[in-house]
């Protein structure tokens, strides 16, 4: 039988992920080899171990992360991207150099094989960013309706290189900086869901942070404590530290950068930027005098140019976090609670 | 087109806010009145805690934060309703955010959603119709909340239904009014409020006319004021000058969006699908005659209060007997004079209705705190 070009373009494009790529045969070997080994292909993962052999000393951080983004793909990058950064970024925290890496995916019957491919195609760059690979995983194909599209889990593990950044490292007297605009992945997210139909510049800020790390720490600056502000946002770190070292934290609120469309996003909702979450964003402790100089550091080498101090540890208010106006008066930041929700009126 | 800034430019000038808390300063000195101001709207509030307004203001001048919320206002027997209805078979629930996380004395709706119900929260009510028209099997229940301000979209999602016959749609109607709600706080002998600022979106759609009764009957100032800093602000300087000057007359702040008469073309869309019920129960307030409405005869068929009479609880459930609400609602009491604020009653766990949700003056107060005060 002729099959025409655009029959057999019709026919690929519709591809999709079936019950037997997770069987544990021939379509799953064919899926692992011809799209994971290809693209994160590195000795470690190809020589097929039941478990990755790894050569570590030290003082090692292991961590995980499960991502189930939706929609996969938003401006600014896709939920390959995301479960890259966010282990490498975790590891990255702790000043420890991401190196090794497992990745388990969770698919949907249906899923479209060209979607996927991206998306794997899309780790693999940001892997680029690191250095860091995946050295082991594992692949399920789950029922139509039993899983979202698709569920990635990341786990990292990497050498700690500076030992005392801590939650509980916060000293009073420190200056806290954020190392860019807060708020651009929670709001390019929301923007991208159904009923919020918003047309936007806006991009999330989801990025590997250890090239910057890695600058801070070859300048060795003295850092106290280090977060990525995810999930909870710029309030959750700020009071998840004041609680950790029972100290206070005092933020000027004119001091923290938001970009227009953030800003303007959080109005016609009812949202605080402060809240929102963050994909490629790290809040520092450090002490005060050292402040100027890491942010030279971050400006130079990691393109932070909105990177600022806003605001410092005090011995007042411990456990507390407190936001002073550009008008004189204060108020706390707490916790952002409940879903986030548009406001109705 | 607008710009997303275009939103709070200009509102938040911070030389501007300082310039008025002076100015407000110098006007209170002038009088030993006490300046008890209710804000009504509960965007107030948010916006009156959210700034840390109170802290710019003389000892004088006090707030009262009002009733203005209508998440908080729903009595829980009604939040019940939302489940029930969210319970029955081949139903989808639709409703606006802040009613998800709600507690009714069987549970949020946001729990129910996790145990299986299909509640969904939209942020325009007309995206109900797409709801409707791509599931023409099931029955989809618009659970419409709000004052003044969300009615006209609950007309206008009406009206379209009806337009495009698309049967599938009911209406549960919790829109309640503002006016009644100020007579019912001032109706009070021991009321200490002494003036008014009006909402700033109801008066879009109903216009400053509907506080001229206020003005009259209860010889307090009305200031309808915009939702930004400076807005709210300059609105206190406003009062503060009329009282200074003896006069109680209803001002205008919000001049940018707000006229006299209002929206009519909304005024008559709502007209024409709603009446005004003999009596509604505001959680905290109790019952209060004429304050809230209901659909005309003609439109029965959609009314699922009606319709799913049998199935819908009747029972008053009221708060916690600790809970202060009402009294914080009347202005007799503030958030932190109750004893179980910050206790047993938290956003997590409300125990009455200013907790509820983000425009509730307990919700604000345990959120933003009075940092001044404490430290």
């Amino acid at each position: 039988m002729l099959i025409t070009a655009m029959e057999k373009l019709i026919m690929t494009s519709k591809k999709t992920i079936q019950l037997s790529h997770g069987g544990g045969g021939k379509e799953m070997d064919q899926l692992i080899h011809d799209l994971f080994f290809k693209a994160f292909d590195n000795p470690i993962l190809t020589s097929q171990e039941d478990a990755a052999k790894l050569n570590m000393c030290g003082h090692i951080a292991f961590t995980t992360d499960s991502f189930t983004v939706s929609p996969l793909f938003f401006a600014g990058g896709d939920i390959g991207k995301l479960a890259i950064a966010g282990t490498v970024n975790d590891l990255a925290m702790m000043a420890a150099q991401p190196e090794y890496l497992s990745c388990s995916f969770i698919i949907e019957e249906g899923f479209p094989l060209d979607d996927l491919t991206t998306i794997v195609n899309s780790m693999a760059a940001e892997l680029h960013k690191s250095g860091a690979r995946i050295v082991c995983g594992d692949t399920k194909v789950v029922p139509k309706g039993c899983a979202d599209g698709l569920f990635i889990n990341t786990s990292g593990v990497g050498r700690i290189l500076h030992p005392d950044i801590s939650v509980r490292n916060l000293q009073v007297g420190d200056a806290i900086i954020v190392s860019r605009d807060i708020g651009c992945h929670g709001a390019a997210i929301l923007m991208a869901r159904d009923g919020l139909t918003l047309e936007s510049e806006l991009r999330s800020d989801c990025d590997t942070l250890w090239p910057i790390i890695e600058q801070l720490l070859v300048a060795n600056i003295d850092i106290h404590a280090m977060r990525d502000a995810t999930r909870g946002g710029l309030s959750a770190v700020l009071n998840e530290w004041a609680k950790a070292s029972n100290i206070g934290i005092d933020v000027e609120e004119a001091s923290i950068p938001i970009c227009d469309e953030v800003k303007g996003l959080c109005e016609l909702f009812g949202f605080e930027p402060f809240d929102l979450a963050n994909e490629g964003t790290f809040i520092m402790a450090l002490p005060m005098d050292l402040a100027e100089g890491a942010i030279e550091v971050m400006q130079r080498y990691g393109h932070c140019e909105h990177a600022a101090i806003i605001g410092h540890v005090t011995e007042r208010h411990p456990g507390k976090v407190v936001l002073q106006t550009p008008w004189g008066s204060s108020r706390y930041l707490d916790l952002p609670q409940g879903e986030l929700l548009p406001r109705i009126c | 087109m607008i710009s997303l800034n275009d939103f709070y430019q200009g509102f938040r000038d911070p030389q501007t806010i300082r310039h008025l808390a002076q100015l407000i300063a110098q006007q209170a000195a002038k009088t030993t009145e006490q300046i008890n101001i209710m804000e009504v709207c509960g965007g107030h509030t948010h916006t009156i805690m959210k700034y840390g307004l109170l802290q710019l203001l003389p000892d004088n001048i006090h707030f009262i934060h009002g009733p203005g919320c209508p998440v908080c206002v729903m009595p829980k027997e009604r939040i019940d309703h939302a489940a029930t209805l969210a319970s029955q078979a081949d139903t989808i629930l639709v409703t606006l955010g802040d009613m998800i996380r709600v507690p009714g004395s069987m549970g949020s709706l946001a729990q129910f959603r996790a145990n299986g119900c299909d509640i969904r929260p939209i942020y325009d009510p007309l995206d109900t119709l797409k709801i409707a028209q791509d599931n023409p099997d099931k029955t989809v229940i618009f659970f419409a909340i709000g004052f003044e301000t969300s009615t006209p979209m609950t007309a206008a999602l009406l009206a379209q239904a009806e337009a495009l016959k698309i049967d599938n749609i009911l209406f549960h109607i919790n829109h309640v009014l503002v006016p009644p709600a100020i007579d019912a706080v001032m109706s009070d002998s021991r009321s200490k409020v002494n003036a008014f600022i009006g909402p700033a979106h109801v008066s879009v759609i109903s216009g400053a006319q509907i506080y001229q009764s206020t003005v009259d009957q209860y010889k307090t100032p009305v200031v309808v004021s915009g939702f930004e800093p400076v807005d709210v602000m300059e609105s206190i300087l406003r009062i503060t000058r009329q009282k200074v000057a003896g006069k109680a007359e209803l001002d205008n702040q919000y001049s940018r969006s707000v006229s006299y008469e209002g929206n009519i073309a909304a005024q008559q869309l709502v007209d024409k699908y709603f009446m005004v019920r003999d009596s509604f129960r505001w959680r905290g307030l109790g019952p209060i005659a004429k304050s809230a409405l209901t659909l005309r005869p003609e439109y029965h068929h959609r009314d699922a209060e009606r319709i799913y009479a049998k199935v819908l609880p009747t029972t008053e459930i009221d708060d916690h007997k600790a809970c202060m609400c009402g009294d914080i609602l009347r202005g007799l009491a503030n958030p932190k004079d109750c004893k179980v604020f910050g206790r047993g009653c938290s956003p997590q766990t409300p125990l009455g209705s200013c907790m509820v949700s983000s425009e509730g003056a307990c919700n604000a107060y345990y959120r933003y705190g009075e940092v001044n005060h404490d430290i």
